[in-house]
């Protein structure tokens, strides 16, 4: 590859993930706009909804792992050089992050958990 | 508010300025993502493709963004569009036959017309091509982009219809007879026993994927616990296992680590596929070896509406397989100037693989353009071609390299070259084809 062209890399991350592009960005931005919102609205971090999420995302960065190796029809010992290593782990926050931020979000939402 | 505490975690005014960067982002992505910007040449005329494949296909698709008012002919008999690459996968037993069926239609761009029938004669000095059904085709411009064939009359005693029956493999043949090579090596795999590769002494497409399905077969056997009751050979038609020495050499220790016995200098000439025992011609003479298991890979050579004509080398080590008489580095013909070859039909010292192509067509389009505006283009292929070369399940080596065997990692300090990555696979399984298909578009 000579040049890397944004447009181009655009098209065929769209290419790769087909309707699920959209899925995850629309997570995404739920995620971070719900987290966002929760966060404006009670000017503060709830300890126990905050953990409760934790607890959450934790379920979501192994349901990560497990989402792009079937995807990827990879197997769990697949791994051989750091940036595989580099690439799990990076798999594995983002589920976390994501999970964490969205969970924390959506309760703040439905008022569950109140700020204590 | 009372009772709030006076440390908020975000106040509005922090609030206001991530929006505001947040605006500003989306702004500026349709900024970035802006495509060609360069307005398309007005021109009238006539460019005819021979051959709507890979490189036919994203050959059609870029002209028409650089061209306005010219006239685009795609000539192609076929139906049907194979993704090559994914035959391997296909083989593999990772994905279906259908994974690498499309048409060529749902491929066309607007404004270009497909002519579907095969071209049966190349007419360079009177600027014509003529199709199976005798029509003339003038033209302006001619890119050839007709693709390859499998020669499996070479092998005496070989049958395709037999492939996937008693051992018999041959993953090249096409969708079906992948699948079909999928069945008879997972069979081999069950029962072990001794499992045949090599690879044609012609110019061929992917140098790699002969090594690949060596590599898969060990795996199979490994993940049934019947490694130790197979024998694997690897039959190089010269002395080495790859085209380019450090990836050689790096093939040679990885066969070595996994117990696949090495033979140079030996091609398979001849097959019974009924007492399961191939032929290989090698410098003592004539040898026979017994098999349960064989990937067969045909010689390769041009068309023979191609090697009809005057289009290949005349002399070299490209004359006798017909392969088109063009320069590496613009991919313009030598004798006839207004004619480009791109892709497996090219006599040039690399590359037949699919990113070759994704290279190859827009230097060739460009110099074509060129010729039209009046303002020659500087473009030059030099030679890249891409291997994602598995060596186990999961696993694959990125080698990517150009015509001088130079390596040209695409992401240096990132993805190493030499080295099985799971990283790779990934690139393998899940971003080739949608690179492809974009390619295929004129946008990759």
């Amino acid at each position: 590859m000579q040049e890397l062209d944004l447009s181009v890399l655009f098209a065929v991350a769209l290419e790769v993930l087909g309707a699920a592009f959209w899925i995850l960005l629309l997570l995404a931005l739920a995620a971070v706009g719900t987290f966002a919102y929760t966060l404006w609205r009670e000017r503060t971090l709830s300890a126990r909804r905050l953990v409760l999420s934790e607890g959450l995302g934790l379920i979501g960065s192994l349901l990560a792992l497990w989402i792009v190796a079937r995807f990827t029809l990879s197997g769990f010992t697949d791994a051989g050089g750091p940036i595989d290593w580099i690439l799990v782990g990076a798999i594995w926050f983002a589920g976390l992050l994501g999970t964490t931020m969205l969970s924390y979000g959506v309760l703040g939402l439905l008022g569950r958990v109140k700020a204590r | 508010m009372s009772g709030k505490q006076n440390n908020p975690v975000l106040d509005r005014r922090a609030v206001m300025r991530l929006g505001l960067a947040g605006g500003a982002a989306a702004v500026a992505m349709p900024a970035m993502a802006g495509a060609d910007t360069v307005p398309p040449i007005a021109s009238k005329a006539r460019i005819v493709i021979a051959g709507a494949g890979a490189a036919g296909l994203a050959a059609a698709n870029r002209l028409v963004k650089r061209l306005a008012g010219a006239s685009i002919t795609l000539i192609d008999a076929r139906k049907a569009h194979y993704y090559q690459p994914g035959f391997t996968l296909i083989a593999a037993g990772l994905r279906p036959a259908s994974y690498s069926v499309s048409t060529t239609r749902e491929w066309l761009p607007d404004g270009v017309e497909l002519i579907e029938e095969a071209v049966t004669e190349f007419d360079p000095a009177g600027n014509r091509v003529v199709t199976a059904s005798g029509k003339s085709v003038d033209y302006d411009y001619l890119i050839v982009a007709t693709g390859m064939v499998l020669d499996y009359a070479a092998i005496e005693g070989m049958d395709v219809a037999r492939i996937g029956t008693n051992g018999l493999g041959s993953v090249y043949a096409g969708p079906e007879a992948a699948e079909a090579t999928w069945r008879a090596m997972s069979a081999f795999a069950e029962k072990g026993g001794v499992g045949l590769f090599s690879r044609p002494a012609t110019e061929m497409k992917c140098a790699g994927a002969p090594l690949k399905y060596t590599f898969l077969t060990d795996d199979s056997l490994r993940r049934r616990g019947m490694r130790d009751r197979a024998k694997l050979i690897y039959s190089a038609h010269n002395k080495a296992l790859f085209s380019v020495p450090i990836v050689s050499e790096k093939v040679r220790m990885l066969f070595r680590d996994r117990g696949v016995e090495m033979r140079y200098d030996s091609v398979l000439t001849g097959i019974d596929p009924d007492r399961r025992i191939a032929r290989y011609q090698t410098p003592r003479g004539v040898v026979e070896e017994g098999y349960d298991f064989i990937n067969v890979i045909p010689p390769m050579r041009a068309p023979q509406s191609v090697r009809n004509s005057p289009l290949p080398w005349q002399e070299g080590p490209f004359a006798a397989d017909g392969w088109m008489e063009v320069d590496k580095a613009t991919l313009r013909h030598k004798r006839f100037p207004n004619i480009f070859g791109v892709g497996d039909v090219a006599g040039v010292p690399k590359g037949k693989t699919a990113a070759s192509v994704k290279w190859q067509v827009p230097v060739a389009v460009d110099h074509l353009v060129g010729d039209i505006a009046g303002k020659p283009s500087r473009a030059v292929y030099g030679g890249y071609t891409s291997c994602p070369l598995i060596t186990r399940y999961g696993r694959a080596m990125l080698v990517e390299f150009d015509y001088d065997n130079n390596l040209m990692p695409s992401f240096p300090g990132v993805i190493a070259p030499l080295e099985e990555l799971w990283a790779t696979w990934v690139l393998k399984t899940v971003a080739l084809k949608p690179t492809y298909l974009t390619m295929l578009r004129g946008i990759a």
